[in-house]
């Protein structure tokens, strides 16, 4: 028996990516989030944390239904990029940067919740802009947060199963990550091969998870 | 000069009520705002900062024009040069005593932080984190940060209430060197009548949003005390009946005192009662105190 590694790099290069997009997408949302009084505040709240309570399974086949070459998302995708978005690589992108996306809004907007508004006033007062505060006062002061959301947001992706199995279609080095491929062997009854991937799964995310836990107690105690 | 004349209604812990101020404070001086909490004074602070907006009125500061509901102007925080100091400080966490004065400058001058931290006895503490610090040292990097922003006003909030009476009056003696040292416009807002008299030049008393007295220290405070007499506003602590006589002990300032009271003055009299505590003062014993005071670094 060889091992593949094909299906565990591309678990890590879609957790990568997945994270990078929602540090990006995640930032503003939870700040938006964290400042805003409008009323329809508890609205989107709601919306957001969906993903956290519905079946992977509902959610995957929402994402089928909208990224197939019929939905509306999967035709403008295929007008613009050229290839279609269900069963790609993109497509899993897409999907579990809504899949994960509570687990990073969450920490991050705790995060800017614990920042206290007399340290943005200081800052605004010693005459710097929004930009500078958030660059050099609010982000700064809020470090175990921001590793929370990435981290949780990371291992998240990397146990994702169910919207993968509905919208993935188990293809080599495109959409077969590692948790499609314990699947797949242990339907064709291959345990020992199921055995390594999920040992390796298993031993990694108990590794970051660790990690984080060590690195934060550092930064509180700091 | 700098002249605040605004309005704004406010939800106080009694009800609505509207502050409403006309004040002037001469340059190089230091105003203080004294009055009981929730009365307005912060709320004041914080409009000259540009923290918080009037409903109506005009802030004018050395001939600029900061609000002015009229016109439409209301400057953003940034725009203010103020020298704000939070009651609890607004230390920035994450950075060190040093960078936290280096960040207060619109330009870099390393130089010009370094004398701030030894005029401020902060030297030895330049690379350490505020949360590393005591509330007199917080205090102290408070400060220097304020002035190193060159402010046209020096906003005080209370500044030493979270403190102890010994660090308190080392720092009121670090806020005077200062003051003499850069002449800043000073707002300060305070409820200690000593540090007030220490302190200011002249003082506006702000009671229901409204300034019910301005005027120097000694004017404002002394002016029902004849020549002969010593009166304090005191709260009395406890009564207790000791042979055919009462002992009341009784709280004025920071000190204790324990008083005779007759039968009849305990009649209308129970511990908690805020009272006017008079004596004549035609031989009183005045002694000079060793001079105790330490280098501070507390």
């Amino acid at each position: 028996m060889t091992l593949d590694f094909a299906p565990l790099l591309l678990t890590l290069k879609l957790a990568a990516v997945t994270t990078v997009i929602l540090y990006l997408l995640g930032m503003p949302l939870a700040w938006f989030l964290s400042q805003t009084r409008v009323r329809i505040k508890p609205l989107l709240e709601a919306l957001f944390a969906l993903p956290l309570v519905l079946p992977p399974s509902v959610l995957g086949f929402y994402f089928l239904l909208a990224f197939s070459r019929q939905g509306w998302l999967g035709s403008l995708w295929e007008h613009l990029f050229g290839h279609q978005l269900a069963f790609s690589f993109d497509g899993l992108v897409l999907g579990s940067v809504i899949f994960s996306l509570p687990f990073m809004v969450h920490p991050l907007q705790a995060g800017f919740n614990a920042v206290p508004r007399n340290l943005i006033e200081a800052s605004y007062s010693l005459g710097k802009s929004k930009a500078l505060t958030m660059l050099k006062v609010i982000l700064p002061s809020m470090k175990s947060s921001l590793l929370t959301g990435g981290v949780l947001a990371f291992a998240h992706t990397v146990g994702e199963f169910g919207v993968v199995l509905m919208i993935g279609g188990s293809i080599d080095h495109e959409t077969k990550v590692a948790s499609i491929a314990i699947y797949d062997l242990v339907e064709s009854l291959d345990y020992q091969s199921a055995h390594l991937y999920a040992a390796i799964l298993f031993v990694f995310s108990f590794a970051i998870l660790m990690t984080v836990y060590i690195v934060n107690k550092k930064l509180d105690l700091r | 000069m700098i002249r605040i004349a605004v309005e704004k209604r406010l939800s106080g812990a009694n009800g609505p009520f509207t502050l409403s101020v006309d004040l002037q404070i001469e340059n190089r001086s230091i105003l203080t705002l004294y009055g009981k909490s929730g009365s307005g004074k912060t709320t004041l602070l914080r409009m000259l900062a540009g923290l918080e907006k009037p409903d109506s009125g005009r802030i004018d500061v050395n001939g600029d024009t900061w609000f002015d509901s009229n016109s439409g102007i209301n400057l953003p925080p940034q725009k203010r040069r103020v020298g704000m100091v939070f009651q609890d400080y607004a230390l920035f966490p994450s950075m060190t005593v040093r960078d936290n004065l280096l960040f207060a400058q619109e330009k870099k001058e390393p130089t010009k932080v370094d004398e701030m931290l030894e005029l401020t006895d902060l030297g030895a503490l330049r690379d350490r984190h505020p949360e590393t610090l005591s509330g007199g040292q917080r205090q102290r990097v408070a400060l220097a940060r304020a002035i190193l922003r060159t402010p046209d006003i020096l906003l005080l909030d209370e500044p030493l209430s979270a403190l102890d009476q010994k660090t308190r009056s080392q720092l009121q003696d670090e806020i005077l060197k200062v003051h003499r040292r850069f002449g800043l416009s000073t707002l300060l807002v305070s409820h200690d009548k000593q540090e007030v008299f220490k302190l200011s030049d002249s003082v506006a008393v702000i009671k229901n949003g409204r300034i019910s007295r301005n005027g120097s220290p000694h004017d404002v405070f002394l002016d029902r005390i004849t020549s002969n007499k010593f009166s304090f506003i005191s709260i009395i602590l406890s009564i207790r009946k000791v042979d055919c006589i009462y002992l009341a002990v009784i709280g004025t300032g920071n000190e204790l005192v324990e008083v005779v009271l007759s039968e009849r003055d305990v009649a209308n009299l129970k511990p908690g009662d805020e009272v006017l505590v008079a004596s004549k003062a035609f031989n009183p014993i005045v002694m000079k105190l060793k001079e105790t005071r330490q280098k501070p670094g507390s």
